[in-house]
């Protein structure tokens, strides 16, 4: 059993409440860092920490928090982005539902460290259950005096709201975020100028994932320093992963990062096996914006060593051998499904969630998705395989926001790593349309 | 000021200003196309990706590239910024795969269009598309909606460029529509049909890049290379009241604000300028408009004398029989 920084109390009875939060420790960080810490340390242990965003992107969480522009009399403001709702990614959503007093802490030192007096939950709408957990741990967290006037008579001020979006994915970029927290609608924002000089009301901003924020209360209780020496390289601490697909134990862990991608798989302290005895066929390791790889990739890197759970590891070899550790939803495929198909039903996701702003987004993301229908559907033609991968790179990098990559990145890695599946589909379509019907054929090869 | 060096040209510029203003200080060909950036339009930019160029080197201070093609139009310049735009080959792939996108969900209606010869869409494809799209799918269509009895609301050929949403937001004092639904199947509407009926609406038609919006005083008139343009202005209690006229023989047919060369309006107009002063009498009459982009609107206004061209001599007996005898 590996350091749980984050679940370590999270199946006990009652945690959702302030009391047993309480009595397990819970709001220790807040009257350490209000009592006894100036911002700036709390600033410097997140920074020693090297804690990296867990939304996905990677970021160190204490080099953006130092990126906060901080002008004499405009508010700043601290944003929790709890809008998750990637393909595969539901690691904030089980947290926040058993333990919602960790985030609410997280909020709180986290809003010390930055200077924020106001500070926002965004939340997915359809998570109205969860939105209601929280908004009674907050109640409990005012009447306790650990949120308002002047928290434990420290002289800090604090409003924590939960606001929730309209259902969008597009509304988890942190700048469409914040246009839809301010009433519009949820189109990304042009960068720069980036949040932390001018984001929410024109205010100083970080946006910061669920599990970031949770992660900061137990680097401030046990120093920055001993969160480092968690996890490997670059990639410390642990990391919440969300595990699905062909798998005996689905659900969501917490890994030391560093894990061998190989014992996740197969130990049954983890995903425990691929389910049915059957053998694995492909992983996406970071949820369905990333590329996908197959067996020989995800368990190897480019240099022939084992795979690790780290962001380093998954994306070594850039996107031609590699991935990418994202938000940690790990997707298992075993031999039975069908490539073509899982990637036909990403692209409709992407398609179908474009805001439409920016033209190769709007016009790519369905374009491919109707290539894809027809490959799959048994109308595919040879020429649409180069299509694919073209349109793609049309798309790539082109656009406002990363949601333009996250939807090319998807097609191109399945094209890249499974061609001969697309061939066999345009080639055989009678079979490739049949119910169950899958490709086994030998994988294509790939060359790092 | 900053220095920069577009397409191997050195510019200098006022700090603040963006890669797009710089290259239009250069002028020429080096400019980047511009679909959704407006000048007078505040905000507007960064949608529709044709003005992308590659930055080489971020600036003197930090001379590492850009690792992404940027926006030319809201990236500011820094000083020693070095930016290629016809010069780099990345830039004109994804302009034209920009193009073929755009062309996608854009009808080719041209010789139906009344915004034919004066379309940005029609000029960027002419520059940087291709003879033919590998796109075999069902495109989208809508019925036209009316917006009133002045503007022509045709959203299929809409290419969500927000230029007019800019402009209800910016200079009209009741914004009634603006883009509804995502993706691909968003769309400029009124939400509930309505009429846009405030006193600088029509600027809508000026802004709109395509044929999208148009006038319906003017739709089907005429062909914009058979008109004269004609610079004039009135005494206007609501705008400067500057226009331009857009005649046959005496006749006038159109009324628009005056668009510089990169198709930017230069004063908005109002409505009542645009559609109700369609009289010679109404105006005073300052000289031709100049029109110096490479467009077909000056493929008409000839300077020469026109010759009498012969009839051909080779044509087959029984077509010359029928020819009429002068």
């Amino acid at each position: 059993m590996g350091l749980k920084i984050l679940t370590e109390h999270i199946n006990v009875p009652g945690i959702e409440t302030l009391e047993v939060y309480r009595k397990h420790g819970g709001y220790r960080s807040v009257e350490k860092a209000l009592k006894t810490m100036t911002p700036e340390e709390v600033v410097e242990e997140v920074k020693t920490a090297g804690l990296r965003g867990r939304g996905g992107a990677g970021f160190p969480a204490g080099m953006k928090w130092s990126f906060l522009a901080k002008p004499e009399g405009v508010p700043r403001y601290l944003v929790c982005n709890a809008d998750e709702s990637e393909p595969g990614t539901f690691k904030d959503r089980y947290f926040m539902q058993k333990n919602p007093h960790a985030l609410v802490e997280g909020m709180i030192a986290s809003s010390y460290a930055l200077g924020a007096n106001t500070s926002y939950i965004y939340i997915r709408g359809e998570l109205m259950f969860i939105l209601r957990i929280l908004e009674k741990a907050i109640a409990e967290a005012y009447a306790a005096g650990l949120l308002g006037k002047n928290i434990l008579g420290s002289g800090y001020d604090l409003d924590l709201h939960v606001a929730p979006g309209g259902g969008a994915y597009i509304c988890g970029e942190e700048t469409a975020l914040l246009e839809s927290l301010e009433g519009k609608r949820g189109n990304p924002r042009n960068k720069p100028p980036f949040p932390a000089v001018k984001g929410l009301f024109a205010s100083p901003t970080v946006v910061n994932n669920v599990e970031t924020i949770s992660s900061v209360p137990w680097i401030i209780n046990n120093t920055g320093a001993e969160y480092a020496k968690v996890g490997i390289g670059r990639s410390t601490g642990t990391k919440l992963i969300s595990a699905s697909g062909n798998i005996n134990n689905p659900g969501v862990y917490e890994i030391e990062l560093g894990v061998p991608v190989e014992e996740f798989i197969y130990s049954d302290e983890y995903c425990g096996g691929i389910w049915k005895g059957k053998q694995l066929k492909a992983v996406v390791p970071g949820g369905s914006s990333v590329p996908i790889l197959p067996k020989e990739l995800i368990l190897k890197t480019a240099a022939g060593e084992p795979r690790l759970m780290s962001y380093e590891s998954l994306s070594d070899g850039g996107f031609v051998s590699g991935s990418m550790l994202g938000s940690g939803a790990f997707i298992v495929f075993d031999e039975d499904q069908c490539i073509v198909r899982n990637t036909w039903n990403y692209s409709r996701f992407y398609h179908h969630e474009s805001c439409g702003q920016c033209s190769p987004c709007r016009e790519g993301t369905g374009w491919m998705e109707k290539v894809l229908h027809r490959i799959e559907h048994g109308h595919g033609h040879q020429q649409d395989i180069d299509l694919l991968v073209s349109v793609a790179k049309q798309i790539e990098g082109n656009t406002i926001c990363p949601l333009g990559d996250a939807a090319a990145w998807p097609v191109a890695s399945a094209v890249r790593h499974f061609r001969e599946e697309f061939e066999w589909h345009i080639k055989h379509p009678k079979e490739a349309t049949a119910p169950g019907a899958v490709y086994r054929g030998q994988l294509a090869e790939v060359t790092a | 000021m900053a220095k920069i060096t577009f397409d191997g040209i050195e510019v200098e510029v006022e700090d603040g200003s963006t890669i797009l203003q710089a290259a239009r200080k250069i002028g020429g060909n080096v400019v980047p196309p511009a679909m959704c950036y407006y000048g007078p339009l505040k905000g507007s930019g960064g949608k529709c990706r044709v003005c992308l160029v590659k930055v080489t080197q971020g600036s003197a201070k930090d001379p590492r590239p850009m690792p992404k093609l940027v926006a030319s139009c809201i990236t500011q310049v820094q000083d020693g910024m070095v930016v290629e735009n016809t010069t780099n080959e990345d830039v004109l792939n994804a302009r034209k795969g920009i193009v073929e996108m755009l062309l996608i969900n854009h009808p080719l209606d041209c010789p139906i269009c009344d915004q034919a010869g004066e379309c940005s869409l029609q000029d960027l494809s002419y520059e940087h598309g291709v003879s033919a799209t590998r796109y075999e799918e069902e495109r989208r269509t809508f019925n036209k909606v009316d917006l009133g009895p002045y503007i022509q609301l045709h959203m299929t050929r809409c290419i969500l460029c927000y230029r007019c949403v800019y402009t209800a937001d910016q200079i009209t004092d009741k914004r009634v529509h603006g883009v509804l639904g995502r993706g691909d199947a968003a769309e400029i509407g009124t939400y509930i049909e309505n009429v846009i009926d405030n006193d600088f609406s029509g600027n809508v038609i000026d802004v709109c890049p395509v044929g999208a919006l148009t006038d319906k005083t003017w739709r089907f008139k005429n062909r914009v290379w058979f008109t004269k343009p004609l610079d004039a202005h009135r005494d206007c209690p609501t705008c400067s009241g500057k226009v331009t006229l857009w005649n046959r023989g005496d006749q006038v047919l159109r009324v628009t604000a005056r668009k510089d060369e990169y198709n930017e309006v230069e004063e908005f107009i109002c409505n009542t300028c645009r559609f109700d002063k369609k009289e010679m009498s109404d105006w005073t009459i300052e000289g031709p408009r100049h029109i110096d982009r490479g467009s077909v609107i000056s493929a008409n206004h000839y300077e020469l004398p026109v010759v009498n061209v012969p009839i051909v001599p080779n044509l087959p007996k029984s077509t010359k029989k029928n020819l009429p005898q002068h």
